[in-house]
């Protein structure tokens, strides 16, 4: 336990992903249930770059991954935040419970 | 010439120990961050938690000497994401007020559950024997990611490029076409 290798960082990332997993479990707002999920996919970002550095130094790999989740959930908190505000709009709330308008 | 090789443990000892240290100053920035966001009473206050807890993993990155992706970590997740986040709390939310309590049940069923299932991984990790490569480390400056990234050989990454300007593409056109405000019929 004298040096940082990856396990400190895989322990941090594990943590960090079940923090946005109960977050997203308990929160019934939508604006939070999207940040729960920026934590989620944070800590995958983080386990990509913790094997690149430590266990696969002699390629990129780990760090295009990084880049391309990191564009992909821009694109998809920006679909996500149009899909709330239509929302809020039809129904005056973002409240997941008050989500029904596609119920049968 | 013994004084300086003692000098010289004593240095690295002290580097090492200073390593460690912001190591774990970065983790519990990091997972303060993140605990304070999703239990934080009021929706704002939860906003510039997470963006506490993204500014440490972007510290993260640079004390993992990858500095471009620390760079479009604050770039991107701290200029873009958490502003569109604050944005959307202003278009939605009354922010000063508290938002609803989560019911108690819920609460205890999603704590056993997520501390359970991270004490699983956790144990899996320290259990795991990692190999790593032998092979000449490349430094992931820039250049060495620009160049992968945009070669047409075997290892280049052009096509998912392609593909994801493509995605980026279509969620701004259905992001727009979402939140237009339908037209009034008059």
């Amino acid at each position: 336990m004298n040096e940082i290798g990856l396990t400190h960082i895989l322990f941090l990332s594990a943590i960090l992903f079940f923090i946005g997993v109960y977050g997203f479990l308990t929160r019934r707002n939508m604006v939070t249930m999207l940040m729960s999920i920026e934590l989620i996919l944070n800590s995958v970002n983080i386990n990509f770059v913790a094997f690149n550095k430590y266990l696969h130094a002699g390629k990129l790999d780990g760090t295009f991954f990084t880049i391309f989740i990191i564009t992909i959930a821009a694109a998809e908190a920006a679909v996500a935040i149009a899909i709330i505000i239509h929302l809020y709009r039809s129904s005056k709330s973002i409240d997941v419970n008050d989500a029904d308008l596609m119920k049968f | 010439m013994n004084v300086e090789l003692i000098q010289c443990s004593i240095n690295k000892q002290y580097k090492m120990s200073a390593s460690i240290v912001i190591f774990y100053i970065l983790a519990a920035i990091i997972l303060g961050g993140g605990i304070l966001a999703v239990t934080a009473k009021k929706i704002f206050r939860s906003a510039i938690y997470l963006l506490f807890s993204l500014m440490g993993i972007a510290g993260l990155y640079f004390y993992l000497n990858y500095e471009f992706i620390a760079a479009v970590q604050i770039v991107v997740y701290i200029g873009g994401i958490v502003v569109l986040i604050i944005f959307s709390i202003f278009l939605t939310q009354a922010s000063g007020k508290d938002m609803e309590k989560p019911k108690l049940m819920s609460v205890i069923v999603s704590a056993v559950a997520a501390v359970f299932a991270c004490a699983i991984v956790i144990s899996l990790i320290n259990n795991y024997s990692f190999v790593a490569t032998t092979n000449t480390a490349i430094e992931p400056t820039v250049k060495n990611i620009g160049r992968q990234m945009l070669s047409t050989t075997e290892h280049g990454f052009i096509l998912p490029f392609e593909v994801v300007s493509m995605l980026l593409l279509a969620a701004l056109i259905g992001s727009i076409v979402i939140a237009l405000k339908p037209k009034t019929e008059a």
